[in-house]
């Protein structure tokens, strides 16, 4: 237990402080006496900004660390699924079509890439399913020919698209957490927090799964449903959140991997701290992209990428044999 | 007194195959059963059939008295643990927490390992002589202590049924030879009941009391190890000449290959 402490702190501390830096100076004193402009861009501009990266941030490192136990393959994250493939897909054909709708107050653009993303779960669980069994190989190798065919298929509406159009895709792959607003916090946050809060409570069963199917099941797991469930809710976790963020790359894979190289591979500690740890990291990397470029924004994924990158690659020297 | 397992006419297959061909048989409570047999003969198919990781059988096989089919899954790993061949972790988990799992099926679904919890497991390791390394990854554990690991997870589930799938194919003599004492001692002193599927009938003639034969999913003999072991009956289940000599304490068979 005793990394998820110092992993909440990292985040309360990262949320505490990321709201008072950005491109304009704020005062606290301004923000708390309700004084225009410091007041809304705290409030409208910077906090729901920050709090849908806590929340895209904690359920991505989730959602990875998720996808890497039931496929027992520490590669595995919703982008080699081809979820975010997916749900990229569904926000592109959406911008092509001009649908740029707001549907129930939820942009139809969002909407879409939800779909995209469910679709395409459903899609690798159709190819990958044979009988009653879900072969981790097999769906892993569905995910990646889904994510070369969706490659595809994005390249040719890119192609067939207007020049602003394409802009727009193009802007909506890099991903980014500035279309966030406090509603759309109110629509992932419950989701998220449900989530997480299950597969905590689901913790132990993730466990004995590291040595396989049969190994699960003889100390008392019922693998099917336990697969079925979880891949649901990864998928939602994914899906939620890449609908309003676009995909954001590398947060599924290093924030688990940090983890489990200081903490070990117990998912009851995994899960809670990788949520804390991914939820402080994107909005780190978010503060970054908003300020390094003041007063232009870098797309959040560019930097995910770029500090990620380096990162992983400096552990994967040091602690070769060791990373899994 | 009712038998622990009750099978009847189990047949099994995987494919269009058979694998298991109308197998009856009772084991009882507390014997100490090795099965033996070529490669491919169905032992693994059985065994894990028992363990209730095969489900979709035909024939009937009940568990003390009830359907082994309909026991849960987890009310099943409280009573029955299993030991494969070899186990391969796909993180990095330590000894002891290795062991830990076996006390999944116990939890009442809380996320905190109890006082209970860290007994049995204490217990465990100590019968197997693991603790030494309980902090130590798995995979740097030697082929040995690997084995005794496993072992002590199945155990860590207090079970009272042991089922193994040749536990110590991948061990040096002495390890063999250790583990195998580590089972007689479950056995005798615990009254756990073991069927073991291994391909050293030496080493199974010397621990089991009983052994069972199979071959292409049949069994072909069941008794006593000196009872199957004789030349006739090797060359019907592994169609090899061999020489049978009797150990001079009683303990078992030898048999040798001639050609």
């Amino acid at each position: 237990m005793t990394v998820v402490g110092p992993c909440a702190l990292f985040c309360l501390l990262v949320l505490a402080i990321a709201p008072w830096i950005g491109s304009a100076g704020i005062s606290w004193h301004n923000v708390v006496a309700g004084r225009s402009p410091d007041r809304e861009i705290f409030i409208i501009a910077r906090l729901p900004r920050i709090l849908f990266g806590a929340v895209a941030g904690g359920a991505l490192a989730v959602a990875g660390v998720l996808f890497q136990a039931i496929l027992r393959n520490s590669l595995a994250t919703p982008f080699t699924l081809g979820i975010s493939a997916g749900s990229s897909f569904g926000a592109v054909v959406a911008i092509w079509l001009g649908l740029e709708v707001v549907v129930a107050g939820v942009p139809f653009v969002s909407l879409a890439a939800f779909i995209g993303a469910f679709l395409t779960i459903l899609l690798v669980f159709f190819i990958a399913r044979s009988g009653n069994a879900l072969p981790a190989f097999t769906l892993l190798l569905a995910g990646v020919t889904l994510n070369f065919v969706f490659g595809a298929l994005i390249m040719f509406i890119h192609y067939a698209a207007n020049f602003s159009q394409s802009y727009m895709m193009t802007r909506w792959m890099m991903g980014s957490l500035d279309t966030a607003d406090i509603r759309t916090v109110w629509r992932t946050a419950p989701f998220v927090i449900g989530c997480v809060a299950a597969l905590i409570w689901m913790a132990p069963q993730f466990n004995p799964l590291a040595g396989g199917e049969e190994w699960a099941a003889s100390r008392g797991v019922d693998v099917r449903r336990l697969k079925n469930v979880s891949y649901f809710i990864g998928s939602i976790l994914t899906g939620a959140v890449t609908a309003f963020s676009g995909p954001i790359g590398f947060v599924g894979l290093i924030v688990p991997h940090t983890i489990r190289l200081i903490a070990g591979p117990d998912h009851r500690i995994v899960i809670p701290a990788s949520f804390f740890l991914g939820s402080g990291f994107l909005v780190l990397c978010d503060t970054a992209a908003r300020t390094i470029f003041a007063p232009t924004e870098i797309p959040v994924g560019v930097i995910t990428a770029l500090l990620g990158g380096p990162f992983f690659i400096v552990l994967l020297k040091r602690k070769r044999g060791e990373l899994w | 007194m009712t038998p622990i397992f009750h099978i009847s006419n189990l047949h099994f297959r995987y494919t269009s195959i058979p694998v298991l061909k109308d197998l009856t048989c009772d084991i009882a409570c507390g014997e100490f059963v090795a099965l033996i047999g070529p490669n491919g003969a169905g032992k693994s198919t059985f065994l894990k059939v028992l363990a209730g990781l095969l489900r979709n059988y035909e024939g009937a096989v009940d568990f003390s008295g009830q359907l082994l089919r309909v026991i849960r899954t987890r009310d099943l790993a409280k009573r029955i643990a299993f030991v494969p061949q070899e186990t391969h972790m796909a993180f990095p988990f330590t000894a002891g927490e290795i062991v830990m799992m076996g006390r999944l099926p116990h939890r009442a679904g809380g996320l905190f390992d109890t006082r209970r919890d860290t007994d049995a497991v204490r217990e465990a390791m100590e019968l197997t002589d693991t603790h030494e390394f309980s902090g130590k990854v798995f995979a740097e554990l030697s082929g040995g202590e690997r084995q005794r690991v496993v072992l002590a997870s199945a155990l860590a589930q207090q079970p009272e049924v042991l089922l193994l799938d040749e536990p110590t194919v991948y061990l040096d003599l002495k390890h063999q030879i250790q583990f195998y004492d580590i089972l007689e001692r479950l056995n005798e002193d615990r009254r756990i009941t073991i069927v073991s599927a291994t391909h050293d009938v030496n080493l199974a003639a010397r621990y089991a009391r009983r052994m069972i034969a199979v071959r292409s999913g049949s069994f072909i003999a069941d008794g006593p190890p000196d009872e199957v072991l004789t030349p006739e009956r090797l060359y019907e289940i592994f169609e090899i000449n061999a020489a049978v000599f009797r150990r001079p304490d009683g303990l078992g068979s030898y048999i040798v290959p001639t050609a």
